[in-house]
């Protein structure tokens, strides 16, 4: 449905995006990821024909960016990072404007207007000035006015930026909830917004594609196997080092390292090598030896120790949720 | 043109919901209703203190009261005319919903002329309070009314032009304040141009004084269509509209 080839856009002073490609199949939520400044919304604007590249071709629908900007508009719903909006509007006339614009036949317009905002949960204010809506309403409103022309791709940047948490989950269910009529592509630097909505990451970094893969392979990558991350109550241990030795002959376990040592438990982390179960072996060592477990959890590489790896660690990673 | 007039029908709608419209409505119907009063009064007692001292001086309304009038709202109407275009390009630009216009299916001309037509149609609203006033002097008097219609023409032609200006340099920023401030600069500058006149009549100072606003405007309130001021009106037209939409070419080269 996209393909992104040798996309480099240069500006005065800077490069943007330098020479990226990738490709997204009919149907995908993508997550596109990488720090601030990183070159999502530019990408994300050069695929709404917002602004010619510098060099390489990006193709939407089966239409260059380039060579058929008009094709390419017609198929594509985007949503800026701020919801092109019009306070003095109410969200009915505005929709009303969108629709016609976007060229929605004159008879299909009414009714795709109530569509999208049953769709976007803003029917109950529809008669509202947009004004005078909250910023997760008008996020919504955003997204109805994305939607409204049945584009076979939608383009989201940062769509749940500046929302509270409640607002953001329910942008993702809506979002979530569009993506099977629809391609989506969205932009965000908050890395369980990506687990919890997307299938395929692209991570880009400086201009520059770092990664782009599904999201269960991603987090495979971090590490060679599992970890296991284990808590014993101190009082039960003599040294902490024994207890070390007596888990790193557990067979399958690759490396014991104690991260914390407290007045009443004491953490191990403990890495196994792929293929092996340690933990009943792990499990069963510590009590033979008379510890007492007080917590044993599986703690596999999360997306954002992977994010960090590839974009050099620098990265400024927002919690989220 | 569906395109068009949509764009046209919601910058209307704008106009007319926000303040704007009414501040510019009130105003110019304060400045044109004085105007017409003080203007008349004072020609009511020219005449009368002609009959008294027995002195046949010829009255005429065209000349005394309606030429005088157009002249003054065509000069107010410089004042308001940065007001009505000033937002249009700069406020979408800063709102961002220029983002939602330039990635729609729809051509960057069918944008410009969708916005200059609103700020046109919001313009002749007021010059449509200025026919109010005209009309208390056809019930009143029985001035002749060509030279009515050419200065209403006139007028409007002349704000036309510089709304058509006013809309590129709205399209140049994304300060309302500053778009505003600039348009003004160059509708006075349009306006002084004239006063080159008392430099002499060498081929320069000819030169200058066509490219004056206001110098154009004189022969339609004399009830006088002159191609070349149409001429000159339709091109300054054109090229305002042809400035915005190389700016607004720019604008994706550089965004």
């Amino acid at each position: 449905m996209i393909q992104v080839e040798g996309l480099s856009k240069k500006y005065a002073r800077q490069v943007a995006v330098n020479n990226i490609s990738f490709s997204v199949e009919k149907g995908d939520i993508v997550g596109f990821l990488g720090p601030n400044g990183a070159g999502k919304t530019t990408t994300m604007r050069i695929l709404t024909c917002f602004m010619p590249p510098t060099a390489g071709s990006a193709n939407v629908a089966g239409f260059d960016v380039f060579e058929k900007p008009f094709e390419v508009k017609k198929r594509i719903g985007y949503l800026p990072e701020t919801p092109p909006v019009y306070p003095e509007m109410t969200v009915q006339s505005y929709l009303h404007f969108v629709g016609n614009l976007k060229g929605v036949p004159a008879r299909d317009l009414k009714r795709r207007t109530e569509e999208v905002m049953e769709r976007c949960a803003v029917a109950d204010v529809k008669t509202k000035l947009i004004g005078k809506l909250s910023k997760g309403y008008r996020q919504r409103v955003g997204l109805a006015q994305a939607i409204i022309h049945n584009p076979d791709v939608l383009i989201l940047d940062e769509p749940t930026s500046g929302l509270d948490p409640k607002q953001i989950n329910e942008t993702r269910e809506l979002i979530k909830g569009l993506s099977g009529e629809h391609t989506i592509i969205l932009s965000t630097h908050i890395l369980p917004e990506v687990e919890a909505v997307c299938q395929k990451v692209i991570i880009i970094n400086k201009g520059q594609l770092v990664a782009t893969d599904s999201v269960e392979r991603l987090k495979h990558r971090g590490g060679s196997g599992n970890a296991v991350q284990v808590q014993l109550e101190t009082a039960g241990v003599g040294d902490p080092v024994v207890v070390q030795q007596r888990l790193e002959q557990v067979s399958g376990v690759s490396k014991v390292l104690q991260t914390s040592s407290t007045e009443d438990r004491l953490t191990f982390e403990v890495e196994s090598l792929s293929g092996y179960h340690v933990r009943p072996d792990v499990a069963r060592a510590i009590v033979q030896s008379g510890w007492n477990l007080l917590e044993m959890k599986s703690t596999t590489f999360s997306l954002e120790e992977v994010f960090l790896q590839l974009t050099g660690g620098e990265a400024a990673v927002e919690g989220g949720l | 043109m569906r395109n068009i007039l949509n764009i046209c029908r919601r910058e209307l709608y704008s106009y007319f919901v926000s303040p704007i419209a009414w501040v510019l409505l009130t105003i110019f119907s304060l400045l044109s209703g004085g105007f017409t009063t003080l203007i008349t009064v004072a020609f009511v007692k020219a005449s009368l203190e002609g009959q008294m001292t027995g002195q046949q001086t010829p009255m005429n309304l065209n000349e005394q009261v309606i030429g005088p009038l157009f002249s003054n709202m065509a000069v107010v109407s410089l004042f308001l005319i940065p007001l009505i275009s000033m937002r249009l390009f700069a406020e979408e630009k800063r709102q961002g919903t220029i983002e939602l216009l330039i990635t729609s299916p729809v051509h960057d001309l069918e944008i410009i002329i969708g916005k200059w037509l609103s700020a046109v149609i919001m313009y002749a609203a007021l010059l449509g309070v200025l026919l109010l006033d005209y009309i208390f002097l056809f019930v009143y008097g029985q001035p002749d009314w060509r030279p009515v219609a050419t200065g209403f023409l006139g007028i409007f032609l002349q704000g036309a032009c510089l709304l058509s200006l006013g809309t590129f340099i709205s399209s140049l920023t994304r300060n309302q304040i500053v778009a505003g401030a600039v348009g003004f600069a160059l509708a006075l500058l349009l306006w002084i141009l004239n006063w080159t006149t008392s430099f002499g009549n060498s081929g320069t100072v000819q030169f200058v004084n066509y490219l004056s606003i206001v110098s154009h405007f004189d022969g339609f309130v004399r009830g006088v269509i002159d191609t070349k001021d149409v001429v000159y009106y339709l091109s300054m037209i054109f090229l305002g509209l042809f400035l915005t939409s190389r700016s607004l070419e720019s604008l994706r080269w550089r965004a």
